[in-house]
């Protein structure tokens, strides 16, 4: 581990810096390089779509916090475009390159754009901080009417901001309800009903099929099903594309789903070898998953980035003695006054039970189960059993996992209702097989 | 000793002054069955992992049983009734959810920082005062001097008691300060005196709120007593405004009791105090691991419970020993040393979870003031007899007195 060249992070965000601190903590004391595409220090991405969309914080008000002094030369605001693994060298789009003795890929993602062929102005998506920049000073400009196409945790979450905002808002949506890939139908009808409650215009069912512009502006979408929505300001919330471009020379398993690794957070070759001297984590990373039967999982989710990357540096440092990442993901959001919390994937779930509290009245806990086991529980407003459920969840409990718990609605037993897949239709390619899209 | 009656030790008086030996020897079997079928749960771990099981319900008393009075029409007609609004409006902390919740979101929603941290030149005041009235002496009884009189001071100044009804609150707390030890309803006399007690607290406070939605004030009841809350009826209101009395009072006694001990077992720690007061809230989060003013909360099981390769059966009782798991070694390294100075400190000195000590920060605030006065102000204070003697309760532990002598005031 040390040789001259040292250990280079490509990705300087949230994986990179948490990646950097444990290579640090755990005693690594050679260079340390890490490679930014952004020109920013790390910064948190939750609050892009929270407060800072509602006004409440600055873009630039979200660096994250260093730990501990990291001794690293920053290039920042120059993307890796390249990998040549056999001289150990990535180059930069600067021209430079730079030797690595072990690399950290930490690339996340970016956001999926609109696909159309037209470019007109009052089109936004939500991933770095100017992006947010601009879509909030947009906002402030007071719209006459927002469109958001997606309801994912983004889209979901920018529809709140909008709301406090007083701001008229539609969301299309190709489910029955939002947040259906993550949660299901049964639970996202819940959040529907609470959209409607506080103004949106939901659209399920139906997907935009064009956009269309007046001087170079946006005015309108049409849809599948025939209607059409005024709108001058559209926030396209169709999930993520991971950054993978630069490794595609490499001979890296890496596409717009990510970079493939081993259980021990090691890059796969597409020969499906590891490469002992590349590991991945945040975003980017998708990995045997123990937990759901060594499926190949990608998260998008702030503390996944925090833990594989941790987990990632331990094996860099260790590497004779590599331990499997077996991560139980989870999130967190915020949005029209409901804290949700989830721990688990809950795709491929064939029953739910609401084990806590009452849909009707806005609180509860729900368990979902496959094959008799509990893989999944997501909490509105009830997030002090989650850990209870989290360790049943990891310790692949049967289902439901608890009985006689207080407050305890008599435990009724259904289907979730997830979407069958198919691919989305805005998009060309494969679609990603992640937690949440 | 066996095992199953290593929890009977705790409880034996004779052990007041030094349990912790035994609750190493608890810890070994991280959940114990004793013989009365109660579980003793003592490792941080099996501790924390039960604090967020929505298994476990804190109704765990016996439904309340009014004792004979002698008189037949209270004892066949008015007992069975007030014994089933008694069972029926229990306070919060013997409430599971979903009552629990709405009860604890009212007293959250009055409990506000402003109004703790408005509560601070008061604390200041009296502490100043009753040191000063120490002035003269060589010795203080810190108990009666100060750690008793305090916390009810402050409470009735948050609760909004009139001055005047003070020394009145003052004798109905000193009789209600064991209402919370687990086995203070075995004793018939005990349980007629703090029934009578609670009577006269109850009729007292049922004036005072009828006064204070008639005039309100800035005050905590005046605030909780508003006729927008719907969950929480006059029964309800009285029996919170009691336990924020009961709740909020033994226990800070013995924090700032327990703490001044400790301090003068360790004079270095308090010497940096005084010369530091920015110390306090250190030696603070460390005095609730070390010396915790709660020993143990008890709970009941309403299901079966598999923790820590033991399954706790429906309906038995639990016994969360705080006091042990914040001396677990597997938690906190050399967990039997008093160490202001560590960084890693999540204590159960408060509890956790659902039932998470509501008063916490008034407590801190309590606790600061006085340990930092009086490290500064009493001069070359050394400890007349150690270790002291104790009260009776195990759980809430804590010295009957504290005597010590000193070089006067400054
Ligand atoms: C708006 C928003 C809200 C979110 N809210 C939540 C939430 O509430 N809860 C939750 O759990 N998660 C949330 N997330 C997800 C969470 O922020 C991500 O999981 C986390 O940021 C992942 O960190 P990462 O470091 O892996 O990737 P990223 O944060 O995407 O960072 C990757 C970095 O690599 C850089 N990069 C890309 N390509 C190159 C290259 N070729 N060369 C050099 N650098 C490159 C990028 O510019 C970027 O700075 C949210 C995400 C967003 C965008
Ligand atoms: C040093 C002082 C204090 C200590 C060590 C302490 C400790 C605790 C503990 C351990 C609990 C949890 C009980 C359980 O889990 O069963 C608790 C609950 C509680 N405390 Fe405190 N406490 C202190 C001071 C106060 C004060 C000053 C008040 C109020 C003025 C207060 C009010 C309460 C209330 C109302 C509860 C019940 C909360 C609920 O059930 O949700 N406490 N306290």
């Amino acid at each position: 581990m040390s040789g001259r060249a040292g250990i280079v992070i490509v990705g300087a965000s949230l994986a990179g810096l948490r990646g950097a601190e444990a290579l640090r903590r755990g005693g690594y004391e050679g260079p340390l390089t890490l490679v930014g595409d952004e020109p920013y220090r790390p910064y948190d991405r939750p609050p892009l779509s929270k407060h800072v969309l509602a006004g409440e914080l600055a873009a630039d008000a979200t660096a994250l916090p260093q730990l501990l002094p990291l001794r690293a030369r920053w290039r920042l605001g120059s993307p890796a475009t390249g990998l040549d693994r056999n001289a150990k060298i990535v180059r930069l789009a600067d021209g430079s390159s730079l030797a690595y003795d072990t690399l950290l890929v930490a690339t996340g993602a970016r956001a999926r754009r609109w696909p159309g062929e037209a470019e007109f102005a009052g089109i936004f998506t939500i991933r770095g901080r100017d992006e947010a920049a601009d879509l909030r000073a947009a906002l402030a400009r007071d719209p006459r009417s927002v469109l958001i196409v997606g309801g994912g945790l983004i889209g979901c979450e920018a529809a709140s901001c909008c709301r406090d905002l007083g701001l008229p808002v539609t969301l299309v949506d190709p489910n029955p309800t939002p947040l259906a890939r993550a949660l299901g139908t049964l639970v996202g009808g819940t959040l529907a009903a609470r959209m409607r409650a506080a103004g949106v215009d939901l659209r399920p069912g139906t997907q935009v099929r064009a956009l269309e512009g007046e001087a170079g502006q946006v005015c309108r979408a049409r849809l599948a099903d025939g209607g059409s929505i005024a709108a001058d300001l559209v926030i396209v919330a169709l999930g993520a594309v991971r950054d993978t471009g630069w490794l595609s020379e490499g001979g890296l398993a890496a596409d717009a789903g990510g970079l493939t690794c081993d259980g021990a957070c090691r890059a796969l070759t597409r020969m499906g070898v590891p490469d002992p001297n590349i590991f991945a984590a945040g975003d980017v990373a998708r990995w045997p998953n123990p937990l759901y039967g060594g499926r190949l999982i990608a998260v998008e989710h702030w503390g996944n980035a925090v833990e594989q990357a941790a987990h990632a540096a331990r094996n860099m440092l260790n590497p004779a003695d590599p331990q499997p990442y077996a991560h139980l993901p989870a999130f967190w959001s915020s949005q029209f006054g409901l804290n949700i919390k989830m721990v688990g994937l809950a795709d491929g779930a064939d029953s739910v039970a609401i084990v806590q509290g009452s849909r009707a009245a806005g609180r509860f806990l729900a368990v979902y189960g496959r094959e008799g086991r509990t893989i999944a529980a997501v909490s509105f407003d009830e997030a002090r059993w989650l850990p209870a459920y989290a360790e049943r969840i990891a310790a692949g409990a049967a289902f439901p996992p608890i009985h006689d718990a207080t407050d305890q609605p008599a435990i009724e037993t259904r289907p979730p209702g997830f979407p069958p897949p198919r691919p989305f239709p805005a998009s060309r390619g494969r679609v990603p097989e992640a937690a949440h899209a | 000793m066996p095992e199953d009656a290593l929890f009977a030790e705790v409880l034996d008086p004779g052990n007041r002054a030094d349990p912790y030996p035994i609750y190493a020897r608890l810890r070994r079997t991280p959940v114990a069955r004793q013989r009365d079928g109660a579980y003793v749960v003592s490792t941080h771990a099996a501790i924390r992992s039960l604090l967020f099981d929505p298994r476990l319900s804190s109704e765990d008393l016996p439904p309340s049983r009014r004792p004979r009075t002698g008189n037949p029409l209270k004892d066949w007609l008015l007992n069975p009734i007030r014994n089933r609004v008694a069972n029926a409006h229990r306070p919060l902390i013997f409430r599971d959810p979903p009552e629990h919740d709405t009860l604890r979101g009212f007293v959250m929603s009055e409990f506000t920082i402003a109004r703790v941290n408005g509560l601070h030149g008061r604390v200041a005041a009296l502490v100043d005062g009753l040191i000063e009235a120490c002035r003269g002496r060589d010795t203080v009884c810190l108990v009666d001097d100060l750690s008793y009189p305090l916390p009810v001071a402050v409470i009735c100044d948050l609760l909004g008691v009139p001055e005047q009804d003070e020394p009145q609150f003052h004798a109905w707390a000193t009789r209600l300060a064991t209402a919370l030890e687990p086995d203070a309803r075995r004793d018939e006399e005990a349980r007629r005196e703090t029934v009578a007690t609670f009577d006269a607290i109850a009729d007292y406070m049922r004036a005072l709120i009828r006064r204070k939605r008639r005039q309100p004030g800035d005050d905590m009841l005046s605030g909780l007593a508003r006729r927008d809350r719907p969950g929480m009826g006059e029964v309800d209101l009285i029996a919170t405004a009691v336990l924020l009395l009961v709740a909020g009072h033994e226990t800070t006694v013995n924090l700032i009791t327990n703490g001044m001990l400790t301090l003068l077992r360790h004079p270095d720690e308090l010497g940096r105090l005084r010369a530091d007061p920015e110390r306090a809230p250190q030696v603070i989060e460390e005095l609730l691991r070390y010396e915790p003013p709660v020993h143990f909360r008890t709970r009941k099981a309403l299901g079966d419970i598999a923790v820590a390769g033991t399954t706790i059966p429906k309906g038995a009782p639990i016994v969360l020993l705080f006091a042990a798991g914040n001396r677990d070694p597997e938690r906190f390294p050399e967990p039997d040393r008093f160490d202001p100075d560590r960084t890693d400190i999540q204590h159960f000195g408060f509890g956790g979870g659902l039932h998470y000590c509501v008063g916490a920060p008034l407590a801190r605030i309590e606790a600061e003031i006085a340990l930092v006065a009086l490290c500064r102000r009493l001069r070359d204070p050394r400890l007349l007899a150690d270790p002291p003697p104790y009260r009776p309760g195990a759980s809430l532990r804590g010295p009957e007195n504290l005597g010590i002598r000193i070089g006067g005031i400054l």
